[in-house]
């Protein structure tokens, strides 16, 4: 037995649970309730001035980065609790697909 | 004296056989919805970047019924996230104050002030 | 008022079986009896060859850990009156191998619990104090909850990892570590994590918190991991970061 290196995948599950706890309810209910009723119209330039300021771009970036990240890591454990093992496609699809996620939310954030 | 000892097969739906293990699952399933909402929201900074017209077509997608009514099923579970998520933390956190062990009760109140003050920021910035 | 209670218990006999069968007993119910005070009415009375571990009778020895009605307790601290409404079913506790009737094989659990150094450890530098270690109330209280575990496997039996895993060094084992770790005359937390702080070890728990549900002591061995978690974790960075620090 060694030590493992699981603390650099597990430090940022942690750190996106808890992002994820308190900033994504309050989002699902602007864009699914608040938005669709019309109590908030979520004006392009307000949010795209947002996604401009640096300081907006990082706060969306880890809004983005650090719950997706979250949900690959228990995604995989997850799949190994359900009997699909804990092989290296779980963890490619899992893993990937938050780096996917992540990349494509940066690569936009850079462009706005 | 011979020994035979016998072995038996965890079944793949062990998770069924228990009230406490399929809340468990349900627990961890809610990251399953966390997942797809970034995923939401990944597309709409795409979208952002791709300018009004394509941010308003968009905002029109987030608000059609079937659109709603995923999203609604992504909040329960999300609610369910944070919910279980504070609850366990005061056992993955020993705090001490002078002395004395901070009451679990505590550390979750704590982080159920921080929730509320987080979204009522978010839906003033979102709002303004 | 002469009612009685049915057991249906699952059998195991090496020796003429080839799989566990269950066996239906019926015993009579006293309003004090425990489980185990019927499964030794059943070997004193109805039939001898029931094999079951036991020995002090008030939850505190960890010996007679078992499956009744799905749930692992403690065969002396479950209560008859409590199952009245039908046939109580008696299992040796889960994801451990039977040896024998409700007798499982420990073996395995032993060697978990020998592997995390459950022992004071020094820092090979300061010799042996000419009088014993002082230590303060505030630094017992901080260990003092898991120096409760009394080995009776039940955390094991509930923990799904344990289950899909055999490796999994397991709740108990852990959160003996944990108990040493936190002990202020304690020095031993680098030797301990090369099996604690292994794939094996608390990376292993999904946090699904039966152990300490399941557990009659209170020990919280899920609480332990999770602070192991985060100190393995920290420890990590720090060796990265500031090679050389210890």
């Amino acid at each position: 037995m060694a030590r493992s290196n699981k603390p650099i995948l597990w430090l940022p599950f942690a750190a996106g649970g808890l992002v994820a706890a308190l900033i994504i309810p309050v989002l699902i209910l602007i864009t699914g309730v608040l938005l669709p009723l019309g109590v908030l119209p979520l004006p392009y330039d307000k949010v795209a001035a947002f996604a401009q300021n640096p300081l907006g771009k990082l706060i969306l970036l880890g809004t983005v980065a650090l719950p997706a990240w979250h949900a690959a890591h228990r995604l995989r454990m997850t799949a190994h609790d359900l009997g699909l093992g804990s092989g290296l496609l779980v963890k490619a699809a899992c893993y990937g697909s938050a780096f996917v996620l992540i990349g494509l939310a940066a690569a936009a954030l850079m462009m706005i | 004296m011979s020994r035979r000892p016998y072995i038996r097969k965890v079944q793949r739906t062990w998770w069924l056989g228990h009230r406490r293990y399929v809340v468990y699952m349900l627990r961890e399933l809610t990251s399953l919805f966390v997942g797809l909402y970034c995923a939401v929201l990944t597309v709409g900074l795409i979208r952002l970047a791709q300018g009004a017209a394509a941010w308003s077509a968009f905002l029109d997608a987030l608000s059609s019924p079937a659109s709603v009514a995923l999203q609604l099923v992504c909040l329960a579970f999300a609610v369910f996230h944070s919910v279980t998520w504070f609850a366990l933390t005061p056992k993955a956190m020993v705090l001490t104050l002078r002395g004395a062990p901070v009451p679990a009760k505590a550390i979750v109140g704590a982080h159920y002030g921080v929730w509320a003050a987080v979204s009522l920021i978010v839906l003033i910035a979102a709002g303004a | 008022m002469s009612e009685n209670v049915t057991l249906e218990v699952l059998r195991y006999r090496p020796e003429s079986d080839s799989e566990p069968q269950f066996q239906r007993y019926s015993v009579p119910f006293h309003d004090d009896w425990v489980v185990l005070d019927a499964l030794n009415y059943i070997k004193d009375h109805l039939d001898s060859t029931l094999s079951f571990r036991w020995s002090c009778h008030m939850a505190i020895c960890g010996s007679c850990g078992m499956m009744i009605n799905g749930e692992p307790r403690l065969a002396c601290h479950a209560f008859l009156r409590d199952y009245r409404d039908a046939v109580i079913r008696i299992e040796p506790l889960d994801h451990f191998p039977i040896e024998r009737d409700l007798v499982t094989v420990m073996d395995g659990f032993m060697d978990k619990l020998a592997s995390v150094k459950p022992y004071l450890i020094t820092n090979g530098k300061t010799p042996p104090q000419a009088v014993e270690n002082l230590q303060t109330p505030l630094q017992l209280m901080a260990f003092k909850q898991y120096t409760l575990c009394i080995n009776c496997m039940l955390c094991y039996a509930a923990c799904p990892q344990c289950g899909l895993d055999e490796s999994f060094v397991g709740p108990a084992a852990l959160a003996l570590a944990h108990r040493y770790n936190l002990d202020s005359r304690d020095h031993g937390q680098a030797q301990r994590a090369d099996v604690v702080a292994s794939n094996e070890g608390i990376w292993e728990c999904t946090f699904a918190g039966a152990c300490s549900e399941v557990c009659p002591k209170q020990v919280d061995p899920a609480a332990a991991i999770q602070q192991t978690k985060i100190s393995a974790s920290l420890d990590w960075f720090k060796a990265r970061l500031m090679p050389g620090a210890q």
